[in-house]
């Protein structure tokens, strides 16, 4: 039992490990600063790849969620005075709610008509928070007042590094439980046969749902930390290519594994800034890239890498 | 009623854009279950290099040929270079690749064209035919005709032609097509190189009326899945009906709900729709087998 | 698995080439960019791209400025904020640029203002809205004349043609959002009623519901459309084609000879405030922006065998206004340069004349616009206005 738990926890370990000595080897703040990325978006990832990877459910439209959390900590300090601190929780219920609402009819649909279900959803959010002008700021965007915590303004990429970081941590853990808890392994047969889950008794429609609501809150903490890390959103943060981008990063990295949520999004945080060596052919290497990964990697970065390391085990 | 009547020709004349763009979805889906993102690519294609060769003092039906040549050649490399080699992934691995595939066509567009807009001279003049107090533009009809000429040579050869019998056949079991001796290999291969022709010929004939540029793909890529999606996956004649509706959906809405919320009042109905008909409106439900 | 080895290996090498580029030595002065190449801005950040390059070229070919060669930086933002803000703080942390001009569109200057700020570098945008520098940031300056100049030109030509209901229809995007809002704030001012209002996708491709509607208010006398890229010369076709006769009037984002090109015979009357660039070889001898204007259409067409388009103007504005300022500096310290940026006058440029002060960094007024008319395919100048 002891070493089953050591097992598990693993991998969060070693990300750890890796989080702390990383800026040892930071030239810079912009290094913070991608670090910080990279972490925002893998927590994002890591809920989308609950639902996906463990429910097989696809989302087109997770964006929508990465901005209601991100509107929050804009709108309420500056329409309502409220704290920040409180609109990243207030913006988690709200992003719930929303996920609850629309959760319960539209994941009856399956596969691709969930997924165009899902996209209009992403947009639907998009459409609001370019028009609702007086309230959003409109396509522009608008500024979000920086995070007070304790009378402490929080500043400066190193510490959004750490924030972040430590955030993806404990979002980490608590998937990979959830994943062993008995709701996990639900989801997982209900990944695997839809009927058969059902004939074992399983509540689908809830199990699914609640799944939904959980990856949704994970989005939308991770919108507001970007928000509040970038000081200025716009409702691009909630398109239609944000939400691809985030299927990407599910999919290139694992689909099912929560470190690949973290390779994915690193990779897809990373890439775009070292192709711009070269230039004019930036976005025609990076589609070249995914192909070429999908081609050779194909069950994602993590789970093709583990099974070619325990084939050299063997 | 004429306010009705123009807010009806304006649904067609996008609608049969989405039609037209939707409509290289189903083939490509009916064969190897992948929906291509890469498809609006193919429509880009089409208006750009027309555009481009026509440039370069070339006629235009030549130009537009040759776009159409082209593009069905980029089509077949993509599922000789991309899809083939990861045939045995996972349909959302595939689905990624297209993703891959439309982001990399866009990259090279803007190398090989410009990031500018273009248009294109309409096939009878650009004077508006009046009927009724409204005005519909001549080539809104050529787009509406070319759809349902689409369809119909579709649905020739999908139930005509010992080929579209293999397609079906590869459609329903893939492993049993191939047991029975078809080559489903060249049947995807096909069905790319159909549905990248049909994207270029829909670029050809929308761009006089929505113009082009190197990165117009994505939001009729959007637009045609969705129309794609609310017709039923798969069914081409369902594809040209949810175009038509979603076109309506946003003309209507535009003309009487209110002009900011037209694409969201669009959706909203999608959703309605697909939540009461979960297959679409001429889609047939699969049944999952234990 | 050995094709496996070989894409990880290129990964590798790929990331560490990331790492490794940027930390060139080298004694020049590096110039900052950060610009929409790609992306619904393109055509902003395109031509602002080819501008800054031909002309560093120029520069450094003549000898640079104070004995040093310029080294431009040029990131591409695709029209996203957030990756513009990414960028931001790269050429400030990792390519420690000294100055910068740049971010294409409202949003994404908006989202780099803070980075410029807190480094203390000067920041010079090419982007349109008047939150950029109202209120009054140290570093930031901006080139292109504002949408509430652009309002209040279109509603004093209205004025002067006894024009005073109109219809606006904009464009959801940026720029005709930001226009829409400025000309709704402007119009009670100066006596100018709006009766209704429509707007538009940035990629429709049928704008004719929204233009039946305002055909069918009574009392419209003109019609506005704020917006740029393709948009308006749809809105501009659908207008012909509904057969709609009242006056239309675009907005300086369609300053391209492009427009004209899409729209076709349908742009025939309309018209639009933009710089003198777009008129370059039509001005009289005796305007003081004609040699300057004149130079850089003919340069940009020969170099990029593209038609002069107003964005490129204001990169080409920003990137002399800053080049100047060194020169009087004597130094490329950012302090120094904000400063004499700041005490920029008389400037001629392809956009205007330029009087900056400590309370405006812009430093145009009303009479750099034009308004113009598409008369027979081509602009021409209205005057009296």
């Amino acid at each position: 039992m002891r070493n089953l738990l050591e097992i598990r926890l693993l991998p969060p370990l070693a990300v750890a490990a890796i989080f702390v000595t990383l800026p040892w080897f930071f030239p810079s703040a912009y290094y913070y600063r991608i670090g910080a990325l990279v972490f925002i978006f893998a927590l994002a990832v890591a809920g989308l790849n609950l639902l996906m990877g463990f429910a097989g459910q696809v989302s087109l439209g997770h964006a929508g969620f990465l901005g209601i959390g991100a509107y929050s900590v804009a709108v309420g300090p500056a329409h309502l005075g409220m704290p920040s601190w409180l609109c990243v929780f207030a913006g988690a219920a709200l992003s719930a709610i929303v996920a609850f609402l629309v959760g319960r009819p539209i994941l009856r649909l399956k596969g691709h008509y969930l997924a165009v279900a899902t996209l209009g959803f992403g947009l639907l959010v998009a459409i609001v928070l370019t028009n609702e002008a007086g309230l959003t700021g409109g396509p522009d965007g608008m500024t979000v007042p920086r995070l007070l915590l304790f009378g402490w303004s929080v500043r400066g990429s190193d510490v959004w590094y750490w924030i972040t970081g430590a955030t993806f941590i404990v979002g980490f853990v608590l998937a990979l439980n959830l994943m062993k808890s008995p709701t996990g392994r639900a989801l997982q047969a209900i990944h695997d046969s839809e009927i058969a889950a059902r004939l074992l008794g399983i509540d689908i429609a809830r199990k699914k749902l609640a799944i939904f609501i959980i990856s949704a809150v994970y989005a939308s903490v991770a919108g507001s930390y970007l928000a509040l890390f970038n000081g200025h959103v716009t409702p691009d943060v909630a398109g239609f290519l944000r939400s691809i981008e985030l299927v990407a990063m599910v999919v290139l990295g694992g689909m099912g594994s929560i470190l690949g949520s973290l390779v994915g999004a690193g990779l897809l945080v990373v890439l775009p800034q070292a192709l711009t060596i070269f230039h004019e052919y930036e976005q025609a290497l990076l589609g070249l890239i995914l192909i070429v990964f999908m081609i050779f990697l194909r069950r994602g970065i993590v789970p093709s890498v583990a099974a070619v390391v325990s084939g050299w085990r063997k | 009623m004429a306010e009705l009547l123009q807010f009806v020709f304006s649904g067609l004349t996008v609608g049969a854009i989405y039609a037209l763009v939707a409509l290289g979805f189903t083939l490509i889906y009916k064969a190897s279950d992948i929906i291509n993102f890469a498809q609006g690519e193919f429509v880009m294609l089409g208006g750009m290099t027309t555009v481009f060769v026509a440039q370069a003092g070339v006629s235009l039906p030549l130009a537009a040929l040759i776009a159409v040549i082209v593009t069905t050649a980029i089509g077949l490399a993509l599922h000789r270079f991309a899809i083939e080699p990861a045939r045995e992934a996972t349909s959302v691995a595939l689905i990624m690749i297209t993703i891959g595939a439309s982001i990399f066509l866009r990259g090279m567009a803007q190398i090989v064209f410009d990031r500018r807009f273009h248009s294109l001279p309409p096939l009878f003049g650009a004077d508006p035919i009046q009927f009724g107090g409204a005005a519909i533009l001549p080539q809104s009809l050529v787009v509406l005709a070319s759809a349902t000429a689409i369809v119909i040579i579709l649905w020739l050869f999908i139930e005509r032609t010992i080929f579209g019998k293999a397609v079906i056949a590869t459609a329903a079991n893939r492993l049993a097509a191939r047991l029975i001796g078809v080559d489903t290999r060249r049947i995807v291969a096909f069905s790319f190189a159909v549905s990248a022709a049909i994207g270029a010929t829909a670029g050809v004939l929308i761009t006089p009326i929505a113009l082009t540029s190197y990165d117009a793909g994505t939001l009729l890529a959007l637009k045609g899945f969705a129309a794609a999606m609310l017709g039923g996956i798969g069914s081409a004649p369902g594809a040209v009906v949810g175009g038509i509706l979603i076109g309506m959906f946003e003309a209507l809405a535009a003309g009487y709900v209110s002009s900011n919320y037209k694409d969201a009042v669009a959706f909203l109905i999608i959703l309605i729709v697909l939540i009461a008909i979960p297959q679409g409106l001429f889609g047939r439900a699969k049944i999952e087998r234990v | 698995m050995k094709a496996l080895r070989c894409v990880m290996a290129a990964t590798a090498v790929g990331l560490f080439g990331f790492l490794a580029a940027g930390h060139e030595a080298a004694a020049q002065i590096k110039i900052g960019s950060v610009l929409s190449v790609s992306g619904p801005a393109s055509f902003l950040g395109d031509p602002e791209k080819r501008t800054l390059e031909i002309y560093i070229d120029e520069i450094n070919a003549k000898g640079g400025i104070n004995g040093q060669k310029l080294q431009l930086v040029v990131y591409d933002d695709a029209g996203s904020a957030d990756n513009a803000r990414t960028f931001a703080t790269r050429l400030v942390e990792e390519d420690k640029i000294v100055a910068m001009v740049g971010g294409s569109t409202t949003g994404s200057t908006l989202a780099m203002i803070p980075v410029f700020e807190e480094a203390k570098i000067p920041f010079i945008s090419l982007a349109g809205a008047i939150q950029i520098i109202q209120p009054v940031r140290s570093w930031v300056f901006k080139t292109p004349h504002t949408d509430k100049m652009a309002c209040e030109k279109i509603f004093a030509d209205l004025k002067a043609r006894n024009l005073t209901t109109i219809a606006l229809i904009s464009g959801t995007d940026a720029f005709g959002k930001s226009m829409r809002d400025q000309c709704v704030a402007v119009a009670p001012g100066v006596g100018v009623a709006i009766a209704i209002e429509e707007s538009y996708g940035p990629r429709d491709s049928d704008m004719t519901p929204q233009l039946t509607n305002i055909r069918n208010k009574p009392g419209v006398q003109a019609v506005v459309n704020p917006g740029f890229g393709q948009g308006p010369a749809i809105v501009t076709r659908n207008y012909r084609q509904l057969g709609i006769t009242l006056p239309l009037y675009q907005s300086h984002g369609v300053a391209s000879k492009q427009f004209i090109d899409l729209a076709g015979p349908a742009a025939e009357g309309v018209r639009l405030p933009a710089a003198a660039l777009l008129l370059a070889d039509k001005l009289p001898p005796n305007d003081p922006q004609k040699s300057v204007v004149v130079n850089y259409s003919r340069t940009y067409q020969q170099k990029t065998g593209q038609a002069v388009s107003t964005f490129g103007g204001h990169a080409y504005d920003g990137l002399m206004i800053l080049v100047e300022a060194m020169q009087r500096a004597k130094s490329a310290d950012p302090a120094k340069v904000r400063d004499e940026i700041e005490k920029t006058k008389g400037y001629v440029g392809t956009g205007g004349i330029v009087n900056m002060s400590p309370t405006d960094h812009m430093g145009l007024d009303l009479s750099a616009f034009r308004m113009l008319e598409i008369k027979g395919g081509d602009w021409t100048l209205i005057t009296g206005t």
